[in-house]
């Protein structure tokens, strides 16, 4: 369906719509929303080829800012509308933009689905704790005593730890970001771009409206590197201001650790291949406010090669036309049983 | 005795038996046998909605009744002339749908103590012995010890030798109608000859010591012969609703160029468009097996966006899950065929019995003003020529349609004199191409106000679409209260006009004025038919007018309504289409309903207008 390549480059200028963006002041989506745009360009994929498809919330209105194909779909539904597409266009690339309420409530069913078939897609999942568009209930994600609107005495919904129920669901990439870090952010993108199979970013997004600071912690730079690990492939996991804290691996417990007694050598190394060590990785999840436990991991978390969803069913299909050639619409309307009144 | 053959110009026969039985088996063995001796037929399957109810029981009867004959057959029949039954469940429900007089031919081995018991019967009450069936012609046998006796002889278990036992009815059936064992050997054959060649004998060992006992014993006198029927000439098959209804849809594809995506979800009885779509893949049909309804028909959206025909299909509480979706499709402006194969309702309803109460849901059942076109497919094969037309008109007029079908088509048989690909008319997608110099606009329009189809990997028609209100042209969102109305004008409109894109509306049968029309859609068509041509031999002034297309209806209704002095609506619900025909035609239209999970017969219709024809 491609027609001949662009003649001059693309540029994040030409992603942009003629759509006034209407995101409130100050709210990270605009922060997402310039990454993907800068990174697209180089991404190796034409214009016209890119599909953004979102669901209902402040997330799903992205579609209308990216100068792509975009379908703004239903609430929750984006990932189902998506693998209709791109079991029929396995060559478009296929970008699926939710958020916390829209894919771990209303579409959760469809979420898990997707990752297990792994449709060759990327799921960009804006998580910020809190229902925005509908003014400020609590989410999925939102924090067990969360006082909002639908919960003035405090939700007493246990929240989902997001990539842990992608793993679950044997997702086959599975990365954390965040709004208010653009380069790893653009780095993430690229390498989800790069992954054949479903990718899931989980991005931490602020929403400075109704749960403004809600991932503070992890972006104030007073408190980040304290409470925050960056996942490197081959690299030992270290944080702390002064770079003085690891993690290690006691049997099949994860231990916290000061590098004054235990060497950098020792520590647990990053390997995304490593399927339990990232079901532990994804665990590190309790709040560092009330526990002050586990330093929050951010980048890629795990990655794996699994046959697509969408190669698997075309291939198939061309299997099918090879051993008993295309369809003749004649025999099947014929059936294998007729006969003849004269 | 045998020899002698009486001539019979039509017969129902009506299998019935404990749902383990085989008894569709044999009811489609019978139907393909008689299609194939030129009988015109049709049949009408009736399961319980449990793989497995209690054996014995009155819940877990399952029947199959066959109408066929030298004539033209519209209806499955209203009685039947022979009844067979394998237990005595079988006989306590279906006794009151034999003719008088008619034949029982009944396995005495299921009216034990306990069989009478499972099926109800009094300490000391056995319908064999104890008159109930002396106004009929009875016929006994012990089918599960002659099958055993036929199989002494093989290594199979018990269980596997009372397996076969349909067979031995079958058998003899067909040595009562004169027919050869050919078809069902063939079909026994290749299901087990390969895979479990000492099943495949037993079933044949079986099926020929029916024909025997036929005709060794002297039991059963009689012997029939009906020919076969005066059909048009041309080459049929026989053909099932839900099939023709996915042979449709391949076909509808084809000729508009394009691949179908299927998104789907299992539920009864539009399982089996499903499972025979799954079976086409080299003709271009990727089939998804969704994880819930709603997954179904938004996978099929996103097709219809990549410039597949997106398709779904499910039954009644489905639909309802849909919904939602159904909306985004018309705001979109794409094309999907939804296909709702009715059921008994409401919520889950009776899954496995026929209804036609999804009307109201098919025409108005969304949030807002979301006209969506709706046809209804008459008989098992008309769900061929009807599903083809409805693709048509979502592809050329870029809109969901629905396509309504029923639990009474969807598992009815009846022979087709098939058409061949060429006879097919052409379908016009409306791809959108790049123009030089000029703005694409997702929702400019042409003279049908339908949009251009612009698909993802197109250079210069880069476009986003959604569920929010679109502004007229350009499609971006707008909240402009004048824009909303001439929007919802504008849907509405289009959907109006694809009025001019159909054909008008007939006189089906009967007279093209008189007293009384009877006006019909979907499943009810050869009741109608039957009572309709009796009634006008017998001298009423009535005439049958069968609705294809309930939304919009065809240009000419008005005036087909105003040529009779009544207008007569039997319908399978409690009064749906006549309220739309009351509401947009003025007419003090008569409603007659019937809610029992089961078709009308001929005769409640003809009552009825005779009723109306006096009123």
């Amino acid at each position: 369906m491609t027609t001949e390549k662009n003649p001059t480059p693309l540029t994040a200028k030409d992603l942009k719509t003629d759509q006034d963006v209407r995101w409130c002041p100050g709210c990270g989506d605009y922060s997402i929303l310039k990454q993907v745009q800068s990174v697209m360009p180089d991404i190796g994929v034409e214009r016209e080829d890119m599909v953004f498809i979102s669901g209902i919330g402040c997330s799903s209105r992205f579609p209308y800012y990216m100068n792509t194909y975009g379908m703004h779909s239903i609430h929750g539904r984006a990932t189902a509308v998506a693998s209709g597409l791109k079991a029929t266009r396995p060559e478009l690339s296929v970008w699926i933009i939710t958020g916390d309420g829209d894919s771990l409530s209303i579409g959760g069913n469809h979420l898990i689905h997707l990752l297990r078939r792994n449709f060759d897609v990327n799921i960009l999942m804006f998580n910020n704790q809190i229902y925005g568009l509908t003014k400020g209930q609590y989410s999925p994600t939102s924090e067990l005593g969360k006082r909002t609107k639908s919960t003035p005495l405090g939700s007493v919904d246990h929240p989902f730890n997001p990539l842990s129920l992608t793993m679950g669901a044997d997702a086959t990439f599975v990365a954390r970001s965040l709004d208010r870090d653009p380069i790893h952010l653009r780095e993430i993108l690229k390498k989800a771009n790069e992954h054949k199979g479903a990718s899931m970013i989980e991005i931490y997004q602020n929403c400075n409206v109704f749960n403004d600071g809600a991932f503070e912690l992890f972006s104030d730079k007073r408190t980040k590197l304290e409470n925050t690990i960056m996942l490197e492939e081959g690299q030992p996991l270290i944080y702390g201001e002064q770079r003085d804290k690891g993690i290690v691996l006691d049997g099949y417990k994860p231990k916290m650790v000061s590098l004054d007694e235990v060497s950098a050598d020792d520590l647990w190394i990053h390997d995304s291949s490593d399927r339990i060590k990232a079901d532990m990785l994804v665990r590190f999840f309790d709040d560092p406010n009330i526990e002050g436990n586990f330093p929050r991991p951010f980048g890629i978390f795990y990655q794996e090669d699994r046959f697509t969803y969408d190669d698997a069913l075309n291939e198939q299909l061309e299997a099918h036309i090879e051993e008993s050639g295309s369809g003749d619409l004649d025999a099947l309307l014929r059936g294998n049983n007729t006969w003849v009144i004269d | 005795m045998s020899n002698t053959a009486q001539e019979v110009e039509k017969v129902t026969i009506l299998f019935a038996g404990d749902s383990g039985d085989g008894i569709q088996l044999t009811g489609s063995q019978f139907s393909n046998t008689a299609a194939l001796y030129g009988n015109d037929l049709s049949t009408f399957p009736d399961f319980p909605a449990e793989i497995r109810a209690p054996i014995g029981t009155v819940a877990g009867v399952s029947g199959f009744q066959i109408n066929f004959g030298s004539t033209d057959i519209y209806t499955p029949g209203d009685e039947s002339d022979v009844l067979v039954v394998m237990n005595a469940a079988a006989l306590k429900k279906n006794l009151n749908r034999l003719k008088p007089r008619g034949s029982v031919i009944l396995n005495v081995a299921g009216f034990d103590k306990r069989n009478l018991s499972l099926a109800g019967y009094e300490a000391e009450e056995n319908p064999i012995t104890d008159g109930t069936l002396d106004d009929y012609n009875l016929v006994q046998m012990d089918v599960t010890k002659l099958t055993r006796d036929c199989l002494k002889e093989t290594s199979l278990g018990m269980k596997e030798k009372d397996r076969s036992k349909n067979m031995f009815v079958l058998g003899f059936v067909y040595w009562m109608y004169n027919r050869k064992l050919d078809v069902t050997i063939d079909f026994i054959q290749s299901k087990f000859g390969k895979r479990a060649p000492e099943i495949a004998e037993a079933n044949i060992a079986v099926l020929k010591a029916g024909y025997a006992f036929g005709e060794t014993s002297e039991t059963f006198s009689n012997r029939f012969e009906v020919r076969p029927a005066k059909m048009a000439p041309g080459t049929y098959r026989n053909v099932m609703g839900n099939q023709a209804t996915a042979i449709g849809v391949i076909a509808a594809g084809r000729k508009a160029g394009l691949e179908i995506f299927y998104g789907g979800y299992p539920i009864t009885p539009a399982s089996d468009i499903l499972h025979e779509l799954s079976k086409h893949k080299n003709y271009g049909v990727r089939t998804f097996q969704a994880e819930d309804e709603i997954a179904g028909i938004c996978s099929a959206i996103g097709a219809s966006f990549g410039g597949h025909l997106g398709v779904t299909a499910s039954s009644g509480p489905g639909i309802a899950l849909k919904t939602e979706a159904l909306g985004l499709a018309v705001m979109l402006e794409l094309p999907l065929l939804v296909i709702n194969v009715q059921r008994g309702g409401p919520s889950t309803g009776l899954p496995t019995k026929t209804e036609q109460a999804d009307l109201m849901q098919a025409v108005y059942g969304r949030n807002g003003e979301a006209p969506i076109p709706v046809l209804a497919a008459r008989t098992p094969s008309d769900c061929f020529a009807t599903v083809y037309e409805a693709t048509r008109i979502a592809v050329e007029h870029m809109t969901p349609v629905f396509f309504l079908s029923d639990g009474y088509l969807a598992n009815g048989a009846e022979p087709w004199m098939y058409p061949s690909a060429d006879d097919l008319a052409e379908i016009h997608p409306k791809f959108a191409k790049p123009v030089e110099g000029k703005e694409y606009l997702p929702y400019e329009r042409d003279e049908k106000l339908v949009r251009e189809w612009a698909i993802p990997g197109i250079r210069d028609l880069e476009h986003r679409i959604g569920g929010l209100e679109k502004e007229d042209g350009t499609g971006n969102v707008s909240y402009d209260p004048d824009n909303h109305q001439h929007m919802t004008d504008t849907r509405q409109a289009k959907v109006d006009k694809i009025a001019d894109y159909i054909p008008e509306q007939a006189i089906d049968n009967g007279l093209e004025k008189g007293k009384v029309l009877v006006l019909g859609w979907g499943s009810t068509f050869g009741a109608i038919k039957t009572a309709v041509l009796e009634l006008v031999a017998e001298g009423y002034e009535v005439g049958h007018a069968h609705l294809r297309y309930l939304n919009p209806f065809p240009k000419n209704l008005a005036e087909v309504l105003g040529r009779y002095d009544h207008v007569l609506i039997p319908e399978m619900n409690n009064g749906q289409l006549v309220r739309i025909i009351r509401d947009k035609f003025l007419v003090d239209a008569k409603a007659f309903n019937k809610v029992k999970g089961i078709p009308f017969t001929a005769a409640e219709i003809k009552n009825k207008v005779a009723e109306i024809y006096t009123s």
